[in-house]
């Protein structure tokens, strides 16, 4: 098999998790783009490490053991992430990227924004300002 | 890619080529779907479509237990945690019109331009080589077994601590949360922030 075809085949994919990443709003999207970017290393990690296994005798097989280890970190980091999108959520009331802009520069801590977020999430915020 | 192929016209394209080329348009169709489409649940399901084919390339490539592994955690696995955090977040059934940030314009110029460079990069460096994909099988859960237990043994016990930090990190993230929910007043539920997330998009 030319070794074109899965290198090109995972830089596509890698693109399209880059482009999910950027353009997604929801938090949980997000989280499905950076799974889609994982997966494309690991399509990279498996069909370099098979060529060289018979092209360069090369016979510790780190390819592969890494796509393991690259799993396994990508499962921690989905139940990790996914903890936080759900206090985030349950803290604020949405999911939203574009609205967590608490640590932003250049912006004034309280802005219209704030107005247009729930009253449970308001109440929470007026409550750790007072 | 295929005029790489052609030049190189003593191989010409194998069928294990032709099945690779197939299940990767599919692959590719399929994430590309789950990155634009408008339908929270649907964009998981079409995740489940794009790991799938990812691990029938893994087959492809003779990587049977990496197929597997693939097979049992991401579609088994991260996928039905991804409903379920659609589930409790609440996400709207529907297709839901703010799914797509302001500037996703800005993200398909750099997606393009870096895929643009990626494959032309890749292309040109791999366009004389060639997996040979005969002979034993390279990722047979033999070989693969034994590497991973002669040398790779510290990684992986390293590994298995990580993943006992991180189980132990998600519990105690959720647990606080639920604790300060139930200590505090009745938060305002999120339908009402839903409504005012219509009413108030940036």
């Amino acid at each position: 098999m030319h070794l074109a075809y899965p290198a090109v085949l995972s830089a596509l994919l890698f693109c399209t998790g880059l482009y999910g990443v950027l353009a997604r709003r929801n938090a949980i999207l997000v989280l499905m783009s950076v799974e889609l970017m994982l997966n494309a290393v690991n399509l990279n990690l498996v069909a370099f490490d098979v060529w060289l296994s018979k092209a360069a005798e090369e016979t510790l097989h780190s390819g592969q053991a890494l796509t393991l280890f690259t799993i396994a970190v990508a499962a921690a980091e989905i139940g990790i992430g996914l903890a936080i999108v759900l206090a985030v959520h349950r803290n604020r009331g949405t999911s939203d990227i574009d609205r967590l802009r608490d640590t932003a520069e250049g912006r004034e801590p309280d802005g219209p924004d704030t107005d247009t977020l729930a009253t449970g999430a308001a109440g929470e915020k007026a409550e750790a300002t007072a | 890619m295929t005029l790489a192929a052609a030049s190189h016209g003593f191989l010409s394209p194998t069928g294990v080529e032709i099945a690779f080329l197939l299940v990767g348009l599919v692959t590719f169709g399929a994430a590309v779907l789950t990155v634009t489409t408008r339908q929270l649940v649907h964009a998981a399901l079409w995740l489940v479509v794009a790991l799938g084919g990812l691990a029938v390339e893994y087959l492809l490539l003779t990587a049977e237990f990496i197929a597997w592994v693939q097979v049992l955690i991401y579609v088994g696995a991260v996928v039905v945690l991804l409903l379920f955090g659609l589930m409790l977040t609440r996400a709207p059934v529907g297709r839901s019109p703010d799914a797509d940030s302001g500037n996703r314009w800005a993200a398909l110029t750099v997606a393009a331009a870096s895929a643009a460079a990626l494959v032309w990069v890749v292309v040109d460096a791999f366009r004389a080589t060639w997996i040979d994909l005969d002979g034993p099988a390279a990722g047979s859960t033999a070989v693969t077994g034994a590497s991973l237990f002669q040398n790779w043994v510290l990684p992986f016990e390293a590994l298995s601590v990580l993943l006992l930090a991180a189980l132990v990190g998600a519990i105690v993230l959720s647990r606080r949360a639920k604790a300060e929910r139930t200590a505090g007043p009745p938060a305002a539920g999120p339908p009402a922030a839903h409504g005012a997330d219509k009413g108030g998009v940036r």
